[in-house]
């Protein structure tokens, strides 16, 4: 199973974006072979429909879980509709490190 | 000028099934006509309405459409039922531009919301830490302006006020308070008096 985590830096020890869209980095984690993609969110500062943009580029890595701060009203219904699980994390003290952390536990 | 983009239906239930088949159909009176196709939002108008038992208002803000929208789609829902029905046809379920909401649920471990695409599974365990305790959450609802600001009833003998429900007359309701009759709080008040006097 492939997750997408919104970050807000490109590494472990970064904190959760509060907002998907306009998130600083996308970290794709595959829970199986334990491998990491950091990707560099290149359209956060656009007017308009980050969300969709954003959503096209996790998708196509097929992943079946995104967890940020929260997600817009746009996207929800979209992800929804695509069967991608979302999980909201209001914490945004929360490290990325934490949430690999609470995947891998779950693996085992 | 372009037609107004159609708004896109909210279906909270996908059906569990792709479509009805007819049996004991006569032979000779087999028909070459193809199926009638209902619509997901055709779908869920019905279930809202019948199975449910909602009333039309009630059902178009769950579909986050209008009272009249509504109402049009559930005509055309029962049409091709009939039609299916009379005809001895089959009935597909699929198309229509809709959307899928899916209920949330919350981890009282580690404190998240998610979200549960699958609705023919069972919820388990949260998806992040794998805790099973876990219970049924409600986003409030952002977007939807008929629950933000929603009408009151006033009671007319003690000024008591009460949300109102949609679909039941503020006048039928009974003020918990002195027991008297309620009305629309900043309603037009009582037309058929002004009526009178022109």
């Amino acid at each position: 199973m492939k997750v997408a985590i919104a970050s807000t830096g490109n590494t472990l020890d970064s904190n959760i974006d509060s907002s998907f869209g306009r998130c600083a980095w996308f970290i794709i984690i595959d829970t199986e072979s334990g491998g990491m993609e950091f990707i560099p969110n290149t359209n956060r500062d656009m007017e308009e429909h980050v969300g969709r943009v954003a959503v096209e580029l996790v998708s196509l890595r097929n992943v079946s879980m995104i967890v940020s701060g929260d997600f817009g009203q746009k996207i929800k219904p979209m992800l929804d509709s695509m069967h991608i699980q979302m999980v909201v994390i209001k914490d945004s003290q929360k490290k990325i490190s934490d949430i690999v952390e609470l995947l891998n536990n779950r693996r085992k | 000028m372009s037609a107004r983009i159609r708004r896109p239906r909210k279906i909270l239930n996908p059906p569990s099934i792709k479509g009805f088949k007819p049996f004991g159909i006569d032979p000779e009176m087999k028909s070459s006509k193809g199926s009638v196709n209902l619509l997901f939002e055709e779908y869920e108008a019905l279930r809202l309405r019948d199975y449910d038992g909602l009333n039309h208002h009630q059902a178009s803000l769950m579909m986050n459409v209008s009272r009249p929208t509504f109402t049009r789609i559930y005509a055309a829902a029962l049409q091709k039922v009939a039609t299916a029905f009379v005809e001895g046809r089959q009935m597909t379920i699929e198309g229509g531009k809709v959307y899928f909401d899916s209920d949330w649920h919350q981890c009282n471990a580690c404190e998240c919301y998610f979200s549960h695409p699958h609705k023919q599974l069972p919820i388990e365990e949260c998806p992040l830490c794998g805790s099973k305790e876990i219970s049924e959450f409600d986003f409030p609802e952002e977007n939807n302006q008929m629950q933000n600001e929603r009408d009151k009833c006033i009671c007319s003998q003690c000024q008591y006020e009460q949300i109102h429900q949609s679909g039941v007359p503020c006048k039928e309701e009974v003020c918990p308070e002195c027991g008297h009759f309620m009305k629309r709080k900043g309603g037009p008040g009582r037309r058929g008096r002004k009526m009178k006097g022109i």
